[in-house]
């Protein structure tokens, strides 16, 4: 792991190495529904297990209503969970700042949100945002001189000119925008960067370049990072495990580049037969998807029936290890179908099942799938 | 799809689009978005349109419905469509070309619906002002429309916000479709979309073009989904066609440095994970010349070295930057 003056001045132990820059433990967050007297809730997340170690880049991929931002929201601080607990660098920040996050807190987790023209506001000069970070959390050195020395290393670091700290941001295109959006996160020295479908709303052509930004990033200041994204490719592309969300819960997870080409999961092989990829043969195959989109809706056989390792029932869920153990793969037994309210709407199975059959309201909570063996590796 | 890529149906063309070019024509200075743009599509072919938001795609579709307004003229060039002169159309003829003979789906068409109105009484609407039909008639082919697109009948008397995106924007698609038009304009039309709705509107807008036999003028910045779908396919760069072939031979042997880059946009999802360049910030291209043609229909913009390109699997560094913006100029 390389070292940078940005990695090193974090307060809290980098000496445990083996704990993971961030960890959520069963986190569950429901909302009410209806009216002010409705007990009703709808289920966003559900016994949410995810890990993501020091430097790791870790994409969380799902369509719209999976609960993907739900799930940064939460971990972020601007919702509060319902249950479970959140880990960073091993300690529950949950229960260390129970009613707020702390400025510590921020400081060792920074957001980047999708839309780089609403997240700068339109008055102020560029500098003004990089310097606001420096103050608040009080990295801008002692001297006016540190400061705009520091501000520059941001504005190269992110690959910006630094005469740009002069400029609006309407003078700015969303590609830079975004790389503004990262430098301002970058200000605080953060650990753990939450990266919110940071490329969705950018020209294709400096998505990119973007992407490669937070690579380096990685590799050159060992900062960890969630990418949260609805594009199969640009995760494969950037993180090194993929983690995929299916109605609030994660049903499959592995490194990347064996999950997608191994997808285990009906969902996942759903998501990842809707791809385009011109490289790829008769992916417009109308039968197949018939089949795909019903295992998802109604899985009625399990591909582990059978095997005396695998404990497998319908209201137990179960992880289980796909391929070799060295690729962190597991998927979440075919037969537990998550039977949370939220998400997918894509996935009604036909049109005709109204909306209605959308606020169903979750019953049979199984437990959560921590109880399982999960093998981590390092 | 690949029977249908060797023969696009007839050769007469059902759209023909001659040197178009659009000019935003302001006080002190005007800009040209559209510049020489020429193109044709054939009867029964799916024609795409690729580029960067801002490169004039969605105002040479705006062109051919005739809806471009004021400050955006259409400075030089013809638009005939089945040997009509669009450019010369009466209102009143316009009127009965727009959503008879072209029909557009746009951008995010699924909010573009009525939240008032239910669906069925915004299809019977077509009908009614555009066919001429009663309204118990208007209301029984509303139902089939819907169930051309796999939605169900009964959903005529649901409000827009009770449908689901993708439902909404199958339900706009079977509105363009309404008067069976000989070419539909598909401008984005999955870009608010997930993975997996995208991918059942294409198949759908796929289906519906082989039972109906129109043609498509098919918008995106999205390459792969558009090699996917197109026949042939135009890339744009600054309102110039920089490119232009059968989509196939776009993606596998892409001439022109942007086309290149922009395929280097996209990460495969098959295959090693190599480090892909983009189109490097800052590069321009400038006073792009006219297509010249390198093989059998396919036609590319000569550009400035020569032997130019961003290779691919590698990382664009600063050095090879400023070879191509000197190269190109």
């Amino acid at each position: 792991m390389s070292h940078s003056m940005l990695s090193t001045s974090t307060g809290s132990g980098p000496a445990r190495t083996d704990t993971p820059a961030l960890e959520v433990r069963g986190l569950g967050k429901s909302f009410p529904i209806g009216g002010l007297f409705s007990r009703d809730s709808v289920r966003a997340l559900h016994g949410v297990d995810l890990a993501i170690g020091r430097g790791e880049i870790v994409a969380l991929v799902g369509e719209s209503g999976s609960g993907k931002s739900t799930l940064a929201r939460c971990v972020a601080r601007l919702e509060r969970p319902s249950e479970g607990s959140i880990l960073l660098d091993g300690t529950d920040v949950l229960k260390r700042d129970r009613f707020q996050a702390s400025r510590a807190f921020r400081s060792q987790l920074q957001m980047v949100f999708q839309d780089p023209f609403g997240s700068l506001n339109p008055a102020h000069r560029i500098g003004h945002f990089l310097r606001r970070s420096l103050a608040i959390h009080g990295k801008g050195g002692r001297s006016e001189t540190e400061t705009q020395a520091r501000l520059e290393q941001l504005m190269d670091t992110v690959g910006l000119q630094a005469d740009m700290l002069d400029s609006y941001p309407h003078e700015l295109s969303g590609g830079q925008r975004q790389r503004v959006a990262i430098a301002r996160a970058l200000a605080v020295e953060p650990q753990v960067i939450l990266a919110d479908e940071p490329t969705s709303m950018l020209d294709v052509s400096v998505r990119i370049g973007v992407l490669n930004l937070m690579r380096r990033l990685r590799d050159e200041q060992g900062i960890s990072m969630l990418y949260i994204t609805h594009d199969l490719a640009s995760a494969r592309y950037l993180a090194d495990r993929t983690a995929v969300m299916f109605a609030g819960e994660l049903v499959e997870e592995g490194e990347s580049l064996d999950l997608l080409a191994n997808p285990a999961h009906p969902y996942t092989q759903l998501l990842v037969s809707a791809v385009p990829d011109p490289a790829r043969a008769g992916s417009y195959d109308p039968v197949r998807r018939a089949e795909l989109r019903q295992a998802v809706m109604a899985s009625t056989s399990c591909a582990f029936d059978g095997d005396p390792d695998q404990p497998c029932s319908g209201d137990q869920p179960v992880r289980h290890q796909v391929g070799d153990p060295g690729n962190r793969h597991w998927v979440r037994c075919h037969l537990y179908r998550p039977r949370a309210g939220a998400g997918g709407h894509a996935l009604a199975a036909d049109p005709a099942a109204g909306p209605s059959a959308d606020a169903g309201i979750s019953v049979h909570a199984g437990p959560p799938a921590s109880a399982h063996p999960r093998k981590a590796s390092a | 799809m690949t029977v249908s890529q060797t023969s696009f149906g007839s050769h007469e063309p059902v759209l023909d689009v001659q040197d178009l070019t659009v000019k935003y024509i302001g006080d002190s200075r005007s800009t040209t978005a559209v510049d020489r743009v020429s193109f044709s599509i054939g009867t029964g072919e799916v024609f795409g349109l690729a580029g960067e938001s801002g490169c004039g795609k969605s105002t040479i579709a705006n062109s051919i419905m005739r809806l471009l307004k004021d400050p955006a003229k259409i400075a030089a060039g013809s638009i005939s469509f089945g040997g009509r002169d669009v450019l010369a159309m009466s209102p009143e003829e316009l009127r009965r070309f727009r959503w008879q003979d072209v029909a557009m789906v746009f951008q995010s068409a699924m909010n573009s619906l009525n939240p008032v109105l239910t669906i069925g009484e915004q299809i019977v609407d077509i009908f009614t002002t555009h066919a001429g039909l009663s309204r118990k008639e208007s209301l029984r082919r509303a139902g089939e429309l819907l169930e051309l697109v796999r939605i169900d009948p009964a959903r005529l008397k649901s409000y827009p916000h009770q449908l689901s995106g993708g439902m909404r924007q199958r339900a706009v698609i079977a509105m363009a479709v309404a008067l069976k038009p000989s070419l539909l304009i598909l401008d984005e039309p999955t870009t608010a979309l997930d993975v997996v709705v995208q991918q059942e509107i294409m198949a759908q807008i796929k289906e519906l073009q082989r039972e109906l036999g129109f043609s498509v003028l098919f918008i995106t910045h999205d390459m792969s989904l558009m090699v996917e779908l197109s026949h042939r396919m135009a890339v744009m760069y600054g309102g110039r066609i920089v490119e232009t072939a059968r989509a196939h031979d776009v993606y596998a042997d892409p001439r022109h440095p942007y086309t290149q880059a922009l395929m280097g946009a996209f990460p495969p999802l098959t295959g090693p994970r190599v480090t892909l360049s983009g189109l490097p910030d800052g590069v321009k291209f400038r006073n792009i010349p006219d297509l010249a043609e390198v093989a059998p229909g396919h036609l590319v913009a000569p550009f400035g070295a020569g032997d130019l390109s961003i290779a691919h699997g590698t990382q664009a560094t600063d050095d090879e930057d400023a070879a191509l913006e000197g190269a190109i100029r």
